[in-house]
């Protein structure tokens, strides 16, 4: 009876997005280059697409960073804002698989949840986003990588340690599937 | 925490056009402003930013912080495309007249000054329109007019719950910031990278699962209430398109068809003043 798209994925889409934005300016600025941070709102996007999949994350991603993007800083890098959607659908799309939802995240899920996470971290900001960034902007594609490359440390960074984390605490937080035994 | 621009009642015809119209102004506008570089069109569509700017009676408190923060964030993308790419304008405009010596391979030249104002230009243009779109929309009426441009009503219910809610999650952000302060994480600078991204989940984990319950109740409220039983659904914020909208559309389409028309006319985005 549970559809793909319901009441509840709305309300996550809403909310998340809610989080995502307040937490725009919550970063920790890499001691060492200029204009990189950890940002927390990465966060955010990787559990909310592991726990409610592809859908969910991409509009929290599309809506998130442009809608943020406009309230914190009045004015929408679009080449950026896509990326997002990219990493989240890449995320989102195993959701049912990573087994979080069930109480079921183990040591083997975690790893495979990384290796995802890594691997559209990549292809989102040191692929899309630069690539955007010329087409859209004919920046230099000098410049445009680097920033790319220097972000995907950062985004890597958080998505493995505060998302493994967060995932893994809400996991152990929900019912597990098998937590019923049969009475002999 | 920085100020968020917010929408603010006031009563100029900008603020009485329906959500839709300044959507679509502001969609078809900063697409224009991406693709063009032509050096005309940019200048005015410039000057009718700030015409329009001008007319929705914003004040400067309402956006000075984040139009500070804007052109900082500009001039410091100026410097670094000029580091990373001294010559980007010799290689778009196809010569290179140098006007004076920098530091080792570094000239300055005339092209490249040519070319980042009009990344500057760019950026103008567009600040303007979001900052507008920002404080003279109303949150509600914008989810309305989503849904009547043909958006499914439960994106339109997405994104007014996610404006509906950022005040609310930002009060809980700083009520556990401070709590968890009070117990002693340490934010500024003083702490060590690893120190910090831990202080950053102190404040996160229970930020999460607090919002996660609300995720659970405004799903059940909604539920119970019978969302999403029916293909259609009304808008109390909802406004019909008047007059002043269709002119607005109208303008902005044309505008953009012409500005578009002009930038490609030599077969480049970019115009070419030194051929």
């Amino acid at each position: 009876m549970k559809k793909s798209f319901g009441i509840k994925e709305v309300v996550a889409i809403g909310i998340g997005t809610a989080l995502f934005i307040v937490l725009t300016n919550v970063q920790v600025p890499f001691p060492v280059v200029p204009n990189t941070s950890l940002q927390s709102r990465v966060a955010i996007l990787t559990f909310f697409s592991a726990i409610y999949g592809p859908v969910v994350g991409a509009a929290i991603g599309l809506i998130g960073h442009a809608l943020g993007d406009a309230l914190f800083y009045g004015s929408i890098w679009w080449s950026w804002v896509i990326p997002e959607a990219v990493f989240a659908i890449g995320v989102g799309i195993l959701s049912k698989k990573y087994g979080i939802k069930e109480g079921n995240f183990t040591a083997k899920k975690i790893v495979m949840f990384n290796v995802v996470q890594v691997i559209f971290n990549v292809l989102a900001w040191v692929v899309a986003a630069p690539v955007l960034d010329i087409l859209i902007y004919a920046e230099p594609a000098k410049k445009v990588f680097a920033q790319g490359a220097l972000s995907v440390i950062g985004n890597i960074l958080v998505a493995g340690i505060l998302g493994t984390l967060l995932c893994a605490a809400y996991s152990k937080l929900s019912v597990k599937s098998s937590s019923l035994s049969k009475e002999a | 925490m920085a100020r968020l621009l917010t929408y603010a009642e006031k009563d100029t015809w900008i603020h009485r056009l329906s959500g839709v119209t300044k959507m679509i102004f502001f969609l078809l506008w900063s697409i224009v402003g991406m693709i063009t570089y032509d050096t005309r069109v940019l200048v005015v569509m410039l000057l009718i930013s700030l015409v329009v700017f001008k007319i929705s009676k914003t004040e400067w408190k309402q956006v000075g912080t984040v139009f500070l923060f804007i052109l900082f964030f500009l001039v410091f993308n100026l410097v670094v495309i000029f580091l990373f790419s001294p010559y980007e304008g010799e290689k778009i405009y196809g010569q290179r007249t140098d006007l004076f010596h920098l530091f080792g391979n570094y000239y300055v030249t005339k092209e490249q000054l040519f070319y980042e104002l009009n990344i500057m230009l760019k950026y103008f243009t567009v600040i303007p329109v979001v900052l507008m779109f920002m404080v003279t929309t109303n949150p509600s009426e914008f989810a309305a007019s989503l849904n009547r441009i043909g958006i499914s009503y439960n994106v339109g219910y997405s994104i007014a719950i996610a404006l509906r809610y950022v005040p609310d999650v930002q009060a809980d952000f700083t009520k556990i910031r401070h709590a968890q302060e009070a117990r002693g994480i340490e934010m500024s600078k003083k702490a060590s990278l690893f120190n910090r991204l831990k202080s950053m989940a102190a404040i996160i984990f229970p930020l999460i699962f607090s919002s996660m319950d609300r995720i659970d109740v405004v799903s059940n409220a909604m539920e119970l209430r019978g969302f999403g039983k029916n293909k259609k659904r009304t808008w109390y914020a909802g406004r019909p398109l008047k007059r002043n909208d269709y002119f607005v559309l109208i303008f902005v389409v044309v505008f953009c068809a012409a500005a578009l028309i002009i930038t490609f006319l030599d077969g480049s985005r970019f115009y070419n003043p030194f051929s």
